[in-house]
């Protein structure tokens, strides 16, 4: 019997979910859309996960399971995940897994993004965008809707470009305002793709970079490490080279896989509840309590009809489930 | 008169005390809550840190219980909580609010310690010099006590068997001292929840996590506004300590009196290496006990400040340095009114992680696990 590990990073834009195997090799990986409704990403993760399992047969089994990114919680319940852990550590324990001492790690997702310092595979450093998504992949996805062309071919066009556009990007409305006046202007649309690759880059380093100690060996990686544009941005910026890993996508469901294995090598069991979870009915309805000016908003989960968790509240009254929510 | 009086943390508790030990009608303004929050954010200037924001909330939400007069403490500097009180006074009386507003320096000189008591003995209808410097030895000695209560709960809320006692009990406690009056009920309560915690049963040889909690002093002990930052870290397994409290802000400001005494000096001297001179508010003693809780050989920093915070910010520049030369790590969350959740837990337990493994690799020579 072989034991695989499964990852699960639900994050505001993509849910990954990966399978690795007992050598850390990825056995498979999926990358959805979350498209606002995370129960159903990780519904559809999981029964694409069962699809593969039946696929490799009963020599192997699901042994542990991780969860990462902001839907970590919500995920964690609904699998029973053997470790629940924030995104920025998941990350850092890809990157460092997979590229030995690696010493600083970029990573874009949808809306957030961040970077992280390491000092012989530790963390030493690393920093978070707080309120604005305009260094983000976001950002990007507006901009290349709005230019008319796939987010996929986005950073193959900034390749092509001639002459140096530069457009303000500390502002993700301030920044098209920008774009469309350069179009007005006239200036070719490879240009002005390149252009923004360069302001998200500049609003980066601005932002999460400052005062940062950047040095090699750097890996890219979250959605954005697709962007082949960023990544020639980066470099220019650095002058140095940057390094894209094949899964630079996963890396955060990777990071959780690796981190779900150790813990239940180390314990010797495991609290996941079956890819049958997949077929399961999970409902999510909230209420605001009013019981104090506070007016938490309270999420209720429900498996199957049945309330099977409660948060959000601060001063944990609802966490008792025995208590019924009240009716809305 | 009924007087209200704006929050800050758990001071409160010692302000409710002496002024009913002097016989003065006082409303304690409901807690700090999203409603407060609201209310000050709607009626203040946007770019005001969210201290100045909730106290106009608190002044409402005190009006709502019946309030007629507010109370609030003034004076230069030490930064713009020098204006608080005259602009807050032009928002409430713009906002129609038929009040009285009652100021007093914040008694930084025999001047405004005048002042002070002037407006006390008038306000408890003429209790006299001795009555009321007793009242105000006393309620500093309540101080004390309230925030030794807190620092009881941060020691011992990681090392706990049974997760969430500490919690349990800080509800209660918090429900129940509104409901005391005076100083002999406050003291019995607080005196009876040490108790309870020092019951608590716990893991006394666990090696635990600690960090040192550094910044604005509002900020720092307003449990609302920094999110609960204390019982995040303890629910964490970590040891946190608030640099700076009510009970040594006052002890800071009143330390010309001899028999005062306070560790301003220490701080400073600490801080002299890299601020030599004080940046208004508490900037210098973010600085100073940064390098202090490192000499006591905290595990890391977290530095908390409101956003637009002026001698913060001078902090937050001169951290970096320090984070570098004196090998410890910082972490610096800017607070306001759009603070995510969220992305502040994210940022708290991926550094929580980050001192785990440098604990490690400090035991062990090298990390030996991630959970």
């Amino acid at each position: 019997m072989e034991k695989l590990y499964l990852g699960i990073d639900v994050g505001s834009v993509s849910t990954n979910v990966v399978i690795i195997d007992g050598n850390n090799n990825i056995i498979d990986k999926l990358y959805i859309r979350t498209m606002g409704n995370p129960i159903n990403a990780l519904k559809e993760g999981l029964k694409h996960a069962k699809v593969k399992m039946s696929e490799l047969g009963s020599d192997f089994m699901i042994s542990g399971v991780g969860t990462t990114g902001s839907g970590r919680q919500l995920a964690g319940f609904m699998v029973g995940a053997d470790v629940i852990k924030n995104e920025i550590t998941a990350h850092a324990i890809a990157a460092s897994t997979f590229i030995p001492n690696v010493n600083t790690i970029l990573e874009i997702g949808g809306q957030d993004s961040k970077i992280i310092i390491l000092k012989n595979n530790v963390i030493s450093d690393f920093a978070m965008n707080t309120v604005c998504a305009a260094g983000t992949g976001s950002f990007l996805d507006r901009q290349a809707a709005r230019l008319g062309i796939p987010i996929e071919e986005f950073g193959a066009h900034a390749l092509n470009s001639t002459t140096d556009v530069r457009i303000a990007g500390r502002c993700a409305v301030f920044a098209e305002s920008d774009m469309i006046h350069k179009q007005q202007l006239g200036y070719s649309k490879e240009d002005i793709i390149n252009g923004l690759c360069e302001a998200l880059v500049r609003n980066y380093l601005n932002n999460l970079a400052k005062g940062k100690d950047i040095k090699g060996p750097i890996v890219f990686q979250g959605g954005v490490a697709a962007n082949i544009g960023i990544k020639k941005a980066f470099e220019k910026a650095l002058g140095l080279e940057i390094y894209v890993p094949t899964h630079y996508d996963v890396m955060g469901a990777i990071g959780s896989a690796l981190l779900a294995k150790q813990e239940v090598i180390q314990k010797q069991k495991t609290k996941f509840l079956g890819l049958e979870m997949a077929d399961v009915d999970f409902k999510v309805k909230g209420f605001e309590c009013s019981h104090c000016p506070n007016v938490c908003e309270v999420i209720g989960i429900y498996k199957d009809e049945n309330l099977s968790a409660r948060w959000g509240d601060k001063c944990g009254r609802w966490t008792n489930i025995n208590i019924p929510s009240p009716t809305v | 008169m009924k007087i209200t009086f704006p929050h800050m943390g758990n001071t409160y508790i010692t302000i409710k005390a002496i002024l009913e030990e002097l016989d003065i009608d006082v409303v304690c303004p409901p807690k700090c809550s999203k409603k407060t929050m609201e209310l000050g954010t709607k009626y203040s200037p946007e770019f005001v840190c969210m201290p100045f924001k909730l106290n106009i909330g608190n002044y409402i939400e005190g009006i709502e219980k019946g309030a007629d007069t507010i109370f609030m403490l003034t004076g230069c500097g030490p930064c713009r909580f020098g204006i608080f009180s005259s602009l807050q006074k032009e928002i409430m009386l713009d906002l129609g609010y038929k009040i009285d507003f009652i100021t007093s320096d914040r008694f930084s000189n025999i001047e405004g310690l005048k002042e002070f008591y002037n407006l006390l003995n008038k306000a408890s209808g003429k209790k006299g010099v001795f009555k009321i410097l007793n009242t105000l030895k006393k309620g500093l000695k309540l101080l004390d006590e309230v925030d030794e209560l807190n620092d009881l709960m941060n020691k011992v809320r990681p090392r706990e068997i049974k997760k969430g006692e500490v919690d349990h009990l800080a509800i209660e406690f918090e429900n129940e001292i509104i409901t005391v009056q005076g100083f002999k009920a406050s003291f019995a309560l607080i005196d009876e929840y040490n108790q309870k915690l020092k019951s608590i049963e716990i893991d006394k040889d666990k090696d635990v996590i600690k960090i040192g909690i550094v910044g604005e002093i509002y900020t720092l002990i307003e449990n609302y506004l920094n999110l609960n930052v204390e019982k995040k870290l303890g629910n964490m397994g970590v040891e946190s300590h608030r640099s700076t409290t009510t009970s040594k802000f006052v002890r800071d400001t009143l330390d010309f009196i001899p028999l005062i005494r306070s560790d301003k000096k220490q701080v400073y001297k600490a801080a002299s290496p890299y601020l030599a001179t004080p940046v208004g508010g508490h900037g210098i003693h973010t600085i100073g006990n940064t390098l202090l809780y490192k000499e006591q050989g905290y595990d890391g920093i977290i530095h908390i400040l409101p956003f637009t915070c002026m001698p913060e910010i001078v902090a937050r520049s001169i951290l970096p340095t320090i984070e570098r030369e004196k090998d410890i790590p910082i972490l610096t969350l800017v607070i306001d009114e759009m603070t995510g959740e969220g992305g502040y837990e994210t940022r708290i337990e991926a550094f929580v992680d980050l001192l785990n493994k440098r604990r490690e690799v400090k035991d062990y020579g090298k990390a030996i696990s991630w959970n």
